[in-house]
């Protein structure tokens, strides 16, 4: 990142800080506050099989907005928006192949239950 | 290192002999010392996020599994508890980033303060899970393999008091005691809980972490060891805190928004 370093005086201060403009972060809190709201009245009401799908994207709005202001990510380097996407395309990988296989041993526990599972009553 | 201190600002970056007050010597430049910091904590936030994502698949599965298991047992949690501690985080998470502002613009007292009002929100944020947790405890609601657990127990064993409160609505807005479930049904439910456990309690350490890393900087802080160019542990702490709130952000619909 900083190899040839004697370049960076240009730089405004000293190229570090970047402080976040205080009316942006109240803007990005109350509309997190918002969208909070938001969720809170959907999940109250039913949307035919949708629901889930609907509490997630506003919950990866709210995600968003907290990465790249909160968390800096708009004004850094984009390498590190990389790493955390990565991540988390890394934990979509993770849910795929469990899904894969997660109906496989359908029969094995169906007997397993049926063995060992002694239910009162 | 030291001796060569004093001109540091006014001599910039010049030779690289005069040294920034605040650079390691192992760094060339303040840039590099911080991009390296920078790099290292968005490496462990990745890590991070693998070590919750185990929990989120298992969430996935069961939920997959039994969608109505935990429609079903989503409405022993309660929802304004959950939506107050989403809010308290988010309010965390403005406040640490302002101290982030206060420390790169060198206004420490703010810095203390907004360091305050986070430890504070952690703290209440605590305090309402435990209100919750002991809620729990207290009606049985627990994790399947519990000897405590009213979905565990065989109904008989089941107390009087743990009768009366455990209750929650069923599909057609019945109100349904927990000893007239089906008792497969009544099992899977103690699936639910062991998930609702895990999730918010790996989270809740997560939690707990900060306040311990919040306190350090507070203390820090108050000796006004933060400026425009040695802001590094402040960004890289507060950094941390926003992925606990982020976490928290995908578990309060995934937990207490099931309809």
């Amino acid at each position: 990142m900083a190899d040839s370093s004697h370049n960076h005086d240009a730089h405004d201060d000293h190229g570090l800080a970047h402080p976040v403009p205080l009316k942006l972060l109240f803007a990005v809190f109350f509309t997190l506050v918002g969208l909070t709201i938001l969720t809170v009245i959907t999940g109250q009401m039913t949307f035919a099989g949708f629901d889930l799908a609907l509490a997630m994207v506003i919950a990866t709005c709210k995600a968003t907005l907290v990465c790249l202001i909160f968390m800096h990510l708009k004004y850094d380097k984009p390498f590190l928006g990389m790493i955390f996407l990565f991540s988390v395309l890394f934990v979509g990988l993770f849910l795929a192949f469990t899904f894969l296989d997660s109906n496989e041993y359908n029969a094995d526990i169906n007997e397993w239950v049926r063995d060992n599972m002694t239910i009162s009553q | 290192m030291s001796s060569t201190t004093a001109d540091a600002h006014a001599g910039g970056h010049g030779h690289g002999h005069d040294h920034p007050k605040h650079l390691a010597h192992h760094f060339e430049t303040l840039e590099q010392q911080y991009g390296s910091g920078k790099l290292g904590i968005w490496t462990f936030l990745l890590t991070e996020v693998l070590f919750f994502s185990a929990l989120f698949v298992a969430y996935t599965m069961y939920r997959a599994q039994y969608p109505e298991v935990f429609q079903f047992a989503s409405q022993y949690l309660d929802t304004n508890l959950g939506a107050i501690n989403t809010i308290v985080l988010l309010f965390s998470s403005l406040t640490v980033a302002w101290g982030v502002r206060n420390a790169m613009l060198g206004q420490h007292k703010m810095l203390c303060i907004n360091l305050l009002l986070t430890l504070a929100c952690a703290g209440g944020f605590m305090g309402i899970k435990y209100v919750e947790y002991s809620h729990k405890f207290h009606e049985g609601t627990l994790w399947g393999g519990h000897v405590d657990s009213i979905f565990k127990a065989d109904p008989a064993d089941i107390s009087e008091d743990m009768k009366e409160h455990s209750h929650a609505w069923n599909g057609d807005g019945e109100l349904v005691a927990v000893k007239d479930l089906d008792p497969v049904f009544r099992q899977r439910l103690g699936l639910f809980f062991a998930v609702y456990f895990c999730l918010t309690g790996l989270h809740g350490i997560h939690v707990l972490i900060g306040m311990i890393l919040l306190t350090w900087l507070l203390l820090r802080a108050m000796k006004k060891e933060f400026g425009p160019d040695h802001f590094g542990a402040i960004d890289f702490g507060g950094l941390y805190w926003h992925l606990v709130d982020l976490i928290w952000i995908f578990l309060f619909p995934l937990l207490y928004l099931i309809s």
